[in-house]
């Protein structure tokens, strides 16, 4: 292993490069294209990538292991399966989708900022790929701290105590989390590398998986870890951080944020969180589906009385997220898998939603949805979108969003009918608020500043119609998707 | 003599030392009850040396006996070398505050 | 010939190539174009809808596999069109009546804009689309997003007119109520999946007829289901949408609200017969629901003056006769009704559209009067359908609501008396409908005197096309005890099986002669109490009640929009900001308050910093030697 330049050591160094470039980028207008160029490039491998999925022929392409610190038994050891494929391939689509659809949208200093958002992907990347829990935890951190830099110095007006609490949660759950691997590492299997040489313990995915602790020590280490992904999620009662973050970053910020950032939160719960402790999992999925339920229907009612359209796009992504969680710890194949694709889908939908937002806050400068009335008459392309993109986030059929939430609910149904019953009120509250929304920003006459708009360029035109076109593709055929996560689901269902 | 007195008047000393310290706020003098303070430590430790000397030599290690008195030296040469730094530090101190008064250098505060 | 059926797919494939062309070059293409392109597509979808009909009507049916829609282990849900008697003749009436009203469209939607007008063709033809997929879907997750496609098409056709609030209110109330019923619909779903494990009609029902279903599961499911029917047919409790959806153009709620999506809810229950049959407490609680909702929708109607409402509240009480007949077992009365009240309701609605044309957007019938004059044509199809509606003997819907109340008298002679008192109402409140705006003076401004006239070619032939299928459109149901063989029945007995009622011929005649005496005495009522129509002054008592619509909206917003939205606001302002902000708040905030607290121990004198020092020592001391 380690001979070939292979997928994931491009979908991570590319960033990497892309990043040390921009900083030093002579001017700022080719940070912009340095970063669209690279992402493009990292697109490009990530599709390349599905067409190398055979586990036994491709194996050396998608897997690297890199001897990392040697005398604790970390190794750099980072690969690709069905499941980290999808997500880093959310991650290569997401982020030329921001730079195109921001890209008219004034940066100061964008010589930084695109530097830091090309970090910031390395960081997504690794977490997909990392097959390694030190591995895991760096990219973690790599991810987390570019995205402190970029809102503490590009967002809103508050954007210090949002950006403060941001940092504050996730840290205090990536401490914690830190803690519960050194504690697992501790209990791993000695390992022996290729010159002989032997460790006590290892950080290989591999040795936690068959790491043997007893139900208590899994238990505590459980919600060690748990925190850690839930404010990631993030699950109520960890939520609060995330409507400040997303109202108070700058949009292209909070659309990787909640685009793909939270992924980090359920992809955790999945890769590391149900094989490691399987028995802490069964012994705790009752209370995390009912913390999950209460939070899709809190936030669904939170969502309905807000009127900061931003605030109002960050509760549905709560509520979204909240199903999908109850849905994993569900723990049957059907709702696991739905909530793989759900991943991917509730990522391009919720990054449409945003950029629309960015669009609507970038010419009026209003995000209050009081304020707005009948854009639909003078940006009638921006609405047609707008209104698909709504219709793909309350999971209308034909929708992509429609195929996940199906199986999510069939395998929730499957575990406890009531638990789907209620969260079921969601698909209800969704289409309340979602479209009194739409009511009250779109249509209706226009006022004094919705009157004077001119429709939207062929750069927001451009990325809505990729996201549009993904819509519908996956929402009319979803079997790729669901091929794609096919192995991972079982791989994980064998473990617990 | 019974250990007891040797013992006492170090207390004596020391706690001398301990309130100067305190309570005076003339650098010098305080300066000078550290000393004392060192001093009493310096005295309980002969002291102790020359009670355990023979308990020391019973055991057939002479090493032992002479251990407390030779780190005695080592304090008073640490304090010779103290003094001379800390009557330095005092003596710019003068110079530049043209005052000898600890309470007036509270500038760790900002 | 079996190649005709399995071109199936390309009878939604069709409106859907018109949504997408009219959608996408919406801002190129004229008003001929479009309203062309669209018409024809849905011509295109009859066509081969009635080559299907002639095929199944020679007992060929199938099952067309297009692909897999979902496939994973534990869950197959394949993309697959089931083409049999139920399915081949609601695709008739869907693309067929959806043709007429396309065509009607054209000419009725000539003010708007060429964008506007694109787009509403794009919206028709999506609808047909998804009305489509509903109907020809081979088991309930295609169903389903039909079911979903026809209402996100009434919410946009609904709020067409966007700029203005209430309709977009109208709109927005339609799909959540809908999405209520939605939900009941897909817990019926994923019931059946975790039970049954497939979805498929045909191993479904295979399964309910083996008993593989425990009654209670049946029982569940059904009663799901039939939630999902009251959203989507609007019965009670989530009937109120469908009178707000009036706020749509004229054409889309004849289309949708009066002919074809409204009635989707039977389809599904006449589809799942096999899972109906075996539940008698749903089959009660059906007919409970519609029979109320039948009496309660016709009383209201009694006292609308809104043209469109009255036919709105005529539609909700019509569909609560078709569920009067589901809930008598009554399968193929129930299709009957759907097929000739799809005539003569968008007959009505047509000729509303014609009237409001004419009258220049009034349609407040207070303000009408004596139109027979100016539009004859308008005037007599209208009058075709009031006949068709009220049961007049040799008229569509005398055939099949006398085979709905011959069922209800099979069943409890108590239902068919209400079933009857609801049946005179609806001849009452047609026939004042019908008086009041097309007889008498004419009450209207004097420019709107100037400007009636009898509507376009366009708008007229369909309402010709629809007043002789109000006609001749029940003789394919004559019962026997009239000489006929029923062959509606006959045709459908395969999916639906044999109805159930034994009536002797005689029962049957009696029923028949009660039921029209007492139909044209409530007409000769009407006329009597409406011919010299003056507008009255304020209603009081049981009248304002009505006019006011029992004040059932007024009751759901007390009891759920106000509360849910207090709720919603106790947790955003108290919950969310207090509590759960607070706690993590207070924590930080705690922090921060010991910091500063703490700071005055460091006073910056060197003393203090000792005597703390003494002291520290001296405490180390005490719990060495001490404690």
């Amino acid at each position: 292993m380690g001979t070939y330049i292979t997928f994931p050591d491009l979908l991570i160094w590319l960033p990497i490069l892309a990043g040390v470039f921009c900083f030093v980028a002579g001017t700022e207008k080719n940070a912009r294209t340095i970063a669209l160029g690279f992402s493009l490039l990292v697109l490009g491998v990530a599709v390349t990538s599905l067409f190398f999925k055979e586990e036994g022929r491709y194996l050396n392409y998608n897997n690297v292991n890199y001897i990392w610190l040697k005398y604790i038994g970390a190794n750099y050891f980072i690969g690709l399966d069905g499941l980290g494929r999808m997500l880093t391939l959310l991650t290569a689509i997401g982020f030329p989708l921001v730079f195109v659809a921001t890209a008219k949208a004034e940066v100061k200093n964008s010589k930084s900022f695109y530097g830091l958002m090309m970090l910031t992907q390395a960081g997504l990347m690794g977490v997909f790929m990392a097959l390694d829990a030190l591995t895991f935890y760096f990219f973690w951190e790599l991810a987390l701290i570019p995205v402190y830099f970029l809102s503490s110095i590009w967002g809103g007006e508050k954007r210090i105590q949002a950006t403060f609490k941001f940092f504050v949660y996730t840290f205090t759950g990536s401490l914690l989390m830190l803690i519960g691997i050194i504690y697992v590492y501790l209990h791993t299997g000695a390992h022996t590398y290729e010159d002989g040489t032997v460790t006590m313990h290892s950080f290989a995915l591999s040795a936690f998986y068959n790491v043997q602790l007893s139900a208590s020590e899994q238990n505590w280490l459980f919600i060690l870890f748990f925190i850690a992904f839930a404010i990631k999620m993030p699950i109520f009662p960890f939520h609060t951080w995330q409507p400040d973050a997303y109202d108070q970053a700058p949009t292209s910020v909070t659309m990787v944020l909640s685009g793909i950032m939270v992924k980090m939160g359920l992809f955790g719960v999945i890769r590391w969180l149900l094989p490691v402790f399987p028995m802490a999992a069964v012994h705790f999925k009752n209370v995390v589906i009912i913390l999950s339920i209460i939070g899709v229907v809190y936030a669904s009612c939170v969502a309905m009385v807000q009127d900061n359209i931003k605030r109002l796009v960050a509760y549905s992504s709560i509520a979204h997220i909240g199903l999908m969680c109850a849905a994993i710890f569900a723990m049957n194949q059907v709702s696991i898998q739905g909530v793989m694709i759900q991943m991917f889908n509730h990522g391009i939908n919720i990054i449409g939603m945003w950029i629309v937002v960015e669009v609507i806050e970038r010419k009026t400068g209003i995000k209050k949805i009081s304020e707005l009335s009948g854009i639909a008459n003078t940006m009638p392309t921006l609405t047609i979108f707008m209104v698909i993109v709504a219709l793909a986030n309350i999971a209308l059929p034909l929708t992509n969003s429609f195929t996940g939430e199906f199986m999510m609910f069939s395998g929730l149904y499957h575990y406890n009918r009531w638990f789907a019953a209620i969260a079921g009120l969601g698909i209800i509250l969704a289409a309340v608020y979602t479209l009194n929304m739409i009511q009250k920003v779109f249509y209706g006459s226009a006022n004094a500043v919705t009157g004077e708009l001119k429709d939207i360029e062929w750069t927001e035109k451009l990325s809505l119609l990729v996201v549009v076109v993904l819509i519908f593709a996956i929402g009319v055929y979803p079997q790729p998707l669901i091929d794609l996560t096919q192995s991972a689901v079982n791989n994980l269902l064998v473990r617990i | 003599m019974d250990i007891k007195a040797y013992i006492i008047l170090s207390m004596v000393l020391f706690t001398i030392g301990v309130v100067g310290v305190l309570v005076r706020r003339n650098a010098i003098i305080i300066f000078m009850c550290v000393e004392l303070m060192l001093n009493a430590v310096n005295l309980l430790l002969v002291a102790f040396s020359k009670m355990h000397a023979l308990e020391a030599a019973a055991q057939a290690s002479p090493n032992l006996a002479s251990d407390a008195q030779i780190f005695v030296f080592f304090i008073m040469v640490v304090a010779a070398a103290e003094v001379s730094v800390g009557l330095a530090i005092i003596v710019m101190m003068y110079r530049n505050v043209h005052t000898v008064d600890v309470n007036f250098l509270n500038r760790l505060k900002n | 010939m079996n190649s005709i059926i399995q071109l199936a797919w390309l009878v939604p494939v069709f409106p859907l190539i018109g949504f997408i062309i009219n959608g996408l070059g919406r801002k190129n293409l004229n008003k001929t174009i479009s309203g062309g392109i669209a018409s024809m597509m849905v011509l295109g979808s009859f066509i081969i809808s009635a080559l299907l009909f002639a095929q199944v009507t020679h007992h060929q049916t199938a099952n067309i596999h297009l692909f897999n829609f979902i496939q994973t282990k534990g869950l197959k849900i394949a993309f697959d069109f089931k083409i049999d008697q139920l399915s081949s003749l609601f695709l008739m009436i869907i693309t067929g009546v959806g043709f007429l009203i396309h065509v009607y469209s054209t000419s009725y939607m000539h003010d708007e804009d060429n964008k506007d007008f694109a787009k509403y063709f794009a919206y028709l033809n999506l609808f047909v689309f998804s009305m489509l997929l509903l109907v020809m879907g081979s088991n309930f997750v295609i169903m389903f997003i039909g079911w979903e496609g026809v209402g996100l098409c009434s919410y946009l056709l609904i709020g067409y007119w966007y700029r203005n609030t209430d309709y977009t209110n109208a709109a927005k109330k339609a799909f959540i109520m809908n999405r209520i019923g939605d939900l009941g619909f897909l817990l019926a779903v994923f019931w059946l999946l975790a039970k049954v494990g497939t979805i498929e009609y045909d191993q479904v029902f295979t399964a309910a007829s083996l008993a593989k279903l425990s009654a209670a599961d049946i029982t569940g499911i059904t009663l799901l289901m039939f939630v999902g029917a009251t959203g989507k047919s609007a019965q009670i409790p989530l009937y109120t949408w469908l009178p707000d959806a009036m706020a749509g153009p004229t054409p889309v709620s004849a289309l949708i609200h009066a002919a074809t999506m409204v009635t989707a809810g039977i389809y599904m229950i006449s589809r799942s017969n096999a899972l109906f049959s075996l539940a008698h407490t749903t089959q009660n609680v059906i007919l409970v629901i519609g029979l109320a909702t039948a009496l309660l929708a016709a009383s209201i109607a009694i006292k609308q003056n809104d043209i469109k409402k009255v036919l709105a509240y005529s539609t909700v009480s019509q569909l609560g006769f078709m569920f009067i007949a589901l809930g008598t077992g009554n399968y193929v009365a129930a299709v009957f009704h759907v097929l000739t009240h799809a005539f003569f309701k968008a007959l009505m609605f047509l000729g509303s559209g014609s009237v409001i044309h004419a009258m220049g957007g009034e349609q407040d019938i207070r303000k009408m009067g004596g139109l027979h004059k100016h539009m004859k044509i308008t005037s007599i199809t209208f009058l075709i359908g009031c006949l068709a509606i009220a049961g007049i003997p040799g008229f569509s819907g005398f055939f099949s609501k006398d085979e709905i109340l011959a069922g209800a008298f099979a069943h409890n002679p108590v239902i068919f008396g209400a079933t009857l008192f609801a049946a005179l109402l609806t001849a009452f409140y047609m026939f004042r409908l019908y008086i009041i705006t097309f007889t008498g003076s004419f009450r209207g401004t004097h420019d709107q005197k100037h400007h009636l006239h009898e509507s376009p070619k366009a708008m007229t032939l369909p309402l010709i096309i629809l007043a002789i299928l109000s006609i001749i459109g029940g003789y394919v149901g004559v019962p026997e005890a009239l000489g006929g063989h029923h062959q509606l029945a006959e045709f459908l007995s395969p999916v639906v099986g044999h109805s159930s009622h034994e009536l002797s011929h005689n029962t049957e005649y009696m029923l028949m002669g009660i039921s029209s005496v007492l139909v044209l005495i409530s007409i000769l009522f009407a006329w009597i109490r409406f011919k010299n129509y003056r507008v009255e002054g304020q209603a009081t008592g049981l009248s304002k009640w009505l006019e006011n619509k029992w004040y059932v909206d007024e009751l759901y917003d007390m009891v759920i929009v106000k509360p849910l939205k207090s709720i919603s606001s106790f947790l955003n302002n108290v919950i969310e900001s207090k509590v759960v902000d607070g706690t993590v708040n207070g924590v930080g905030r705690f922090v921060n308050y010991s910091s500063r607290q703490l700071r005055w121990l460091q006073s910056g004198q060197v003393g203090a910093y000792v005597l703390l020092m003494v002291i520290g020592m001296i405490i180390l001391f005490f719990i060495q030697f001490f404690l």
